[in-house]
């Protein structure tokens, strides 16, 4: 009972004494607005969340699309290969630690303002934690099932897709749910950077004509589609690895 | 000539001494030489360490030997066989499948998953007691349970030789002793041939027909004891004293008795 209750409660005794403040300090609307305003912004402009929403989510998610399409070719390629893992996990390692973000401005003026650039974006931020998670899940296939199909004498096609792919997947949805999340971030950021679109663009835009209402319930918006976005990870996760106790249950 | 024979199998591993670039040797295993026949069980019996783990990777042809000769039904092994059937210590299903699934995985690589490789698996599985259990998860079962599947896994492509790594060692002393009698009634029922590695002398005498008992690394074969404990086995047999015979013969040879 108390699950069902105490987190609801949580959130409405922030907002209650949220409003409170606002009331209560004199806050100017400008600088924040009460939780009321916010609502009220959000309801009446839905549409326009809805149709910014739209291609904040878009940008998100195709770009997490590439990022998957090319990681996993590049983290099977490198975890079977030690001439191409010798060759290119040291560059990789080093391009982690580049600020993706910070090629933010490069990349619009290589891709312009439309949607391509948000989406190049987003691809880069997702794409290193899924190489990462799926090179190390390809290399955690346990020893004895390999001797196993080895002493089988399995062809390397199918100890790749009977054993170690199989073995890698619950690694591949955890650097998924990462990448996903920051495929979020990376396409607000291209949207802030350059953009006439997108949930960042109406962030910026109505903090600039001081509506902060409608930016605060952009924010909500944006909130909104980054669980949206990690809970697709999290059905998709149900439907890949039904064998997985449920995370509260695992240890890693 | 016997079913299976190892004759004066050494095997040495190189390892860096020290900081230096100099390796040194490091022999493993010595000198084995053994004979066993078809449907016989031997042990290999010794302490942690003694290299007996590594004897039983090369007869399954997972490492090379250094020297000697390692032949099975007259052939010469030189590399894995998919007529070897292997049990390791760790259950180590696929837990992405399940039970059934998992037992008909040799099956499966093999390219054999037709005509009556199904009901194979089933009645393995119903051997080990585990009728009913096809469609679980290994998440779901037992350690004990796990390594049964593990065994009808072994099984079920019709292995010439089954190769045992300590496969109870990691089960509480009853299930273990279950494990054994199932282990006895499966060779009754398929007339296995078995190479089974123990650090357990009362396991050793109660599955075997021959146990070899190992000294420390490098590994040499101390003594050999013929188990002549006659057949069926139970767990009566644990407290005769012929059982009791063989187990102070075999201390003996592990230096635990003087």
């Amino acid at each position: 009972m108390k699950k069902a209750i105490y987190p609801p409660l949580g959130i409405v005794l922030t907002l209650a004494l949220w409003q409170w403040a606002c009331v209560e300090f004199k806050i100017p609307t400008a600088a924040l607005p009460t939780p009321g305003q916010v609502a009220v912004a959000g309801v009446q402009r839905w549409d326009l969340l809805l149709s910014e929403g739209w291609v904040t989510l878009k940008e998100t998610l195709y770009g997490f699309g590439l990022a998957l399409a090319f990681g996993i070719p590049i983290a099977v390629a490198v975890a079977n290969s030690e001439t191409l893992n010798l060759m290119f996990s040291p560059l990789l390692i080093a391009l982690q630690s580049v600020p993706k973000v910070a090629l933010a401005p490069i990349l619009l003026v290589w891709l312009g303002t439309g949607i391509e650039s948000k989406l190049a974006i987003a691809w880069l931020v997702a794409f290193f934690p899924i190489v990462v998670d799926t090179s190390a899940g390809l290399q955690s296939t346990p020893r004895e099932l390999l001797e196993l199909a080895r002493s089988l004498r399995a062809s390397r096609w199918q100890i790749f897709a009977k054993v170690q792919f199989p073995a890698a997947l619950p690694f591949v949805v955890t650097g998924s749910k990462v990448a996903v999340t920051l495929a979020v971030i990376g396409a607000v950021i291209g949207e802030f950077i350059g953009s006439s679109e997108g949930l960042g663009y109406l962030l910026l835009s109505a903090t600039s004509q001081i509506n902060t209402p409608l930016a605060f319930a952009a924010l909500f918006a944006l909130a909104a589609l980054g669980i949206l976005a990690y809970l697709l990870i999290v059905a998709v996760e149900w439907m890949l690895t039904p064998w997985l106790p449920p995370s509260s249950e695992r240890s890693h | 000539m016997s079913f299976g024979q190892l004759t004066n199998v050494r095997r040495v591993f190189e390892r860096r001494a020290g900081s230096g670039r100099r390796t040194e040797a490091l022999v493993a295993i010595d000198d084995a030489t053994l004979a066993f026949e078809q449907s016989e069980l031997v042990s290999l019996l010794g302490p942690s360490g003694c290299g007996k783990t590594t004897l039983l990777r090369i007869m399954a042809g997972l490492i090379p030997k250094t020297s000697g000769s390692v032949q099975i039904r007259g052939e010469e092994v030189t590399g894995p066989h998919p007529d070897f059937g292997f049990v390791f210590q760790t259950p180590t299903l696929m837990p992405w499948r399940n039970v059934l699934d998992n037992v008909l995985f040799p099956m499966e690589i093999l390219g054999r998953s037709g005509g009556g490789a199904r009901q194979r698996a089933l009645d393995l599985l119903k051997l080990s007691g585990l009728e009913g259990f096809h469609h679980a998860r290994p998440h779901q079962l037992s350690g004990g349970m796990q390594q049964r599947v593990a065994l009808c896994r072994a099984l079920v492509h019709e292995p010439t030789l089954l190769l045992m790594d300590e496969p109870f060692g990691a089960l509480d002393e009853l299930t273990r002793m279950e494990m054994n009698d199932l282990l006895l009634q499966i060779r009754t029922r398929t007339r296995a041939t078995v190479v089974f590695v123990t650090h357990s002398i009362a396991e050793a005498i109660y599955l075997s027909d021959q146990v070899l008992v190992f000294s420390r690394r490098p590994a040499r074969i101390a003594e050999r004891i013929v188990v002549d404990l006659p057949y069926p086995r139970s767990p009566e047999t644990r407290f005769s004293a012929r059982f009791a015979e063989l187990s102070r013969t075999a201390s003996r040879a592990l230096g635990v008795l003087h």
